[in-house]
């Protein structure tokens, strides 16, 4: 099952990718010029191809992630926290390559890396959070209780994502896409090839997701369990 | 609420977190108005920087709720007597009743060294009461995670400050907003979001404290 996933991680990615650059035309945009709207390309947009779906396997790698430390808290289970902090580590890469293309964006879009945009900063926000997730995991000497408190931590956690992701940027004035540049039909920058693209690589991103995930949670377990073998040599 | 008796009355002994509290308020304020005294500071900054003051003082004050415990030997005659939610009551009102004297504080002393001239008085006040809530509500489950940890110091800033985002940023605005003499209707959005952050860090505490306080 995991050596064919491999396959079909691979064909996904290579897929999306490939197709993102040629079956995927390129996007456009008004330009209001001489009181007349044109439509004009805008090659740059391709990299929502490439930052949404990795803000959206950031988020979907913490919320596994606290499921999984609620049903470690229910069962004690350390297979249960392993799968936790998979899923954390790799909603943490996902958020920084979030993070540095849309830092790319706003180089070319808005005119600098950072723009202390709230969007920026929420991201930043979680950034910490998980930060302070594995700086708590490895200030805990005690393998039992290491596991329960940073699985309290993990839930606590969690629940500030939807404020950072959803209130606080509209509280706040943003520049980012989702509230300005609409991507419906009628706003014409999105049509349905690149809709189709799009949701071709939200699934590659999941694969690649659950494909990674697997091979971490296999490498914790076998690290305890070597853990374990060594210590029984020892006794005996 | 035997616990909060309990702890009120260790404190007004030995006055260690309400010490630490106030005079960390005092010192920083004092280098702050050294710093920009002779100008008019604008209502953004001189906002932040109430928000930063209170964010820091209760960083060094409520960090100390739990390990207190554990230093004193009585942890262990907590778990026996109290039970989970009761010791976590306890502690969240007494961490409440330090940040509410901190407010009472620090307000005056801003009025002696920093001014604010004029301001939506209610609006900064309950601005700042519900701040202190959220504050509240949402440390006193770190605290008790931090007196788990090896590393103390630090640790509790480290997993404070990312939790505390949402509340430092409404509670910055509602006290602009106040010192721009807005009217409350403008500031609906600042007080619903310290309103139910306050409440859903309350309740996922009291479901989650006893997995913390107990092996």
């Amino acid at each position: 099952m995991a050596r064919a996933w491999k396959w079909v991680t691979g064909a996904l990615m290579t897929a999306s990718i490939l197709l993102a650059f040629t079956y995927s035309p390129v996007a456009t945009r008004p330009r209001f010029e001489g009181g007349q709207t044109t439509m004009v390309p805008w090659p740059e947009f391709r990299i929502f191809f490439f930052h949404v779906p990795s803000a959206w396997i950031a988020t979907l790698g913490f919320l596994v992630a606290m499921i999984w430390s609620i049903r470690y808290l229910k069962t004690r289970d350390p297979k249960q926290d392993d799968v936790a902090l998979a899923s954390s580590e790799l909603g943490f890469v996902f958020c920084a390559v979030a993070l540095a293309s849309g830092m790319i964006w706003a180089r070319r879009e808005w005119g600098a890396f950072w723009n202390w945009d709230p969007r920026q900063n929420t991201v930043l926000i979680l950034l910490l959070i998980y930060g302070g997730y594995f700086t708590l995991r490895s200030a805990i000497a005690d393998e039992d209780k290491r596991r329960r408190i940073v699985a309290v931590y993990s839930i606590f956690a969690f629940v500030t994502v939807p404020f950072l992701v959803f209130v606080v940027p509209r509280v706040m004035e943003t520049l980012h896409p989702s509230p300005i540049i609409k991507t419906d039909q009628q706003s014409g920058v999105m049509n349905a090839k690149m809709r189709q693209v799009f949701y071709l690589f939200l699934l590659s991103y999941t694969a690649l997701y659950v494909w990674i995930l697997n091979i971490r949670v296999r490498v914790e377990r076998l690290s305890r369990a070597n853990v374990v073998d060594l210590q029984a040599q020892e006794v005996a | 609420m035997a616990i909060l008796a309990k702890d009120i009355r260790s404190e007004v002994r030995t006055r260690a977190a309400l010490n630490a509290i106030v005079l960390f308020s005092v010192v920083t304020l004092a280098v702050v108005s050294y710093a920009t005294g002779s100008f008019g500071l604008s209502p953004e900054v001189h906002a932040s920087l109430i928000w930063i003051i209170v964010f820091f003082a209760a960083m060094a004050g409520l960090s100390r709720t739990f390990v207190v415990e554990a230093e004193r030997g009585t942890e262990v005659a907590l778990k026996l007597t109290a039970s989970g939610t009761q010791v976590f009551l306890g502690k969240f009102l007494f961490n409440l009743v330090l940040l509410g004297l901190l407010d009472l504080v620090l307000i005056p002393l801003f009025q002696i060294l920093l001014p604010i001239r004029e301001a939506n008085w209610g609006l900064l006040g309950i601005g700042l009461g519900l701040g202190s809530l959220a504050l509240a509500a949402s440390t006193t489950l770190v605290a008790a995670i931090v007196a788990q940890a090896g590393v103390k110091g630090a640790l509790f800033t480290v997993l404070s400050f990312p939790i505390l985002i949402p509340v430092l940023v409404a509670g910055v605005s509602s006290t602009r907003k106040a010192m721009d003499l807005a009217p409350w209707a403008d500031a609906v959005t600042e007080i619903q979001l310290l309103v139910s952050y306050a409440g859903i860090m309350l309740t996922l505490s009291f479901f989650l404290f006893d997995s913390v306080w107990r092996d």
